[in-house]
């Protein structure tokens, strides 16, 4: 049996959300100033697309966008490992990170463009496109820090967990474009009290203004 | 009954909210206008997906119609149909006077660094190709930022996409 698309649309839109949640908390503190740009950019583009994801799922679910990303419990949703750690303060971390997440993105994408389902593809082709200035700045990164011990170790406690971020019959690719090994992938399961604390201040506002907050 | 040509022209007076130079035609967002009796169905294909100027957008193209006495229904068309391609020439001008680099054309594949590390963009200001890359991104998603090194002038480029 096929999954419905919604639990495919509703993971990718939690992990361009939280992600882009997560390269936000950089805005103002980056090593540099080029990067506070380029992390805050990154994020506006992942929330973007997380935002066309859940409005895709909200149709099929006879419900709304922000009812998805901001009204579902913690436990509810379905964000890949890999994207929910805060990472402010280890760069080496952060980029490994970056590096490995757009290059899965990369092969999810690709695959999803091929989808017979003409509205997923489309909306892949269109994510593609911003997508590949997001790979163009996690690869030059990648070239700069790979002889790096710490950025070496970040990116071995982060492989396994990049790899969950794929269904099974998609790593095989991953493996292929970072060449590396397969390991035993750290798969998705009910995100944890760190994810909680990320929810707690993500949802905020929403929370307090029942009613709908206006800007 | 509304035409399509008038259509066309109440919507190429509303400006882009984020870079006002450029009208909505310009920018290409508008895929097709079609008139269904008194209703009027506008395919409105979004530039960059996390842009905040997209919901401004369609709110005033739904102004602009009603404003002919019409009925608006604007689709948002989430493919890519939409590429920088789609900016018009005179948009291209028009952003070039403004001080934005207009895009350079797509090419068969995805932008490299190699290419955007070329001396192939001029300086909106002074028309050197001694410009290079500062940053891939800049104040908003559609912009990269370049220095000119001829006349010392940061300027944004816009993405190609």
């Amino acid at each position: 049996m096929t999954r419905p698309r919604t639990d495919l649309l509703l993971e990718l839109a939690d992990d361009e959300l939280i992600l882009g949640w997560r390269d936000s908390e950089w805005t103002g503190i980056a090593p540099f100033l080029e990067e506070d740009v380029a992390f805050s950019s990154i994020a506006q583009n992942e929330i973007g697309h997380a935002r066309a994801l859940y409005e895709l799922a909200a149709r099929d679910l006879g419900t709304d966008a922000d009812v998805l990303a901001f009204d579902r419990r913690p436990e509810e949703y379905c964000c890949a490992p890999l994207v929910q750690a805060g990472l402010v303060g280890d760069w080496a971390g952060t980029i490994a990170r970056h590096f490995l997440y757009e290059a899965a993105d990369a092969v999810r994408i690709e695959a999803l463009k091929a989808s017979p389902d003409a509205e997923l593809a489309g909306i892949a082709a269109k994510i593609d496109r911003e997508e590949t200035y997001h790979r163009l700045h996690a690869e030059m990164w990648e070239l700069r820090l790979r002889d790096e011990p710490r950025f070496r170790a970040a990116f071995e406690v982060r492989w396994p967990l990049a790899l969950g971020v794929l269904a099974p019959d998609l790593r095989p690719r991953l493996a292929e474009r970072v060449g590396r090994e397969e390991v035993e992938p750290v798969e998705r399961s009910t995100p944890g009290t760190e994810f909680e604390a990320l929810w707690n201040e993500m949802t905020m506002v929403r929370r307090s203004a029942p009613t709908g907050a206006q800007w | 009954m509304v035409t399509e040509a008038a259509v066309w022209e109440a919507l190429a007076e509303i400006p882009d909210p984020e870079i006002p130079v450029i009208s909505l035609v310009d920018l290409g967002v508008v895929k097709s206008v079609e008139i269904e009796g008194e209703r009027v169905r506008v395919e409105f294909t979004p530039t960059f997906m996390g842009c905040p100027a997209l919901e401004a957008m369609k709110g005033q193209m739904e102004a602009a119609i009603e404003g002919l006495g019409a009925e608006p229904r604007v689709d948002v068309i989430l493919d890519d149909s939409w590429s920088t391609d789609r900016i018009s020439i005179e948009g291209r001008e028009k952003l070039r006077v403004a001080g934005f680099a207009p895009p350079a054309p797509r090419s068969d594949g995805p932008t490299t660094l190699v290419q955007l590390q070329s001396k192939a963009f001029r300086c909106p200001y002074c028309g050197s190709s001694k410009t290079r890359l500062d940053n891939i991104f800049g104040p908003t998603p559609c912009r990269s930022v370049r220095y000119c090194e001829s006349c010392r002038q940061p300027f944004e480029q816009f993405k190609t996409i």
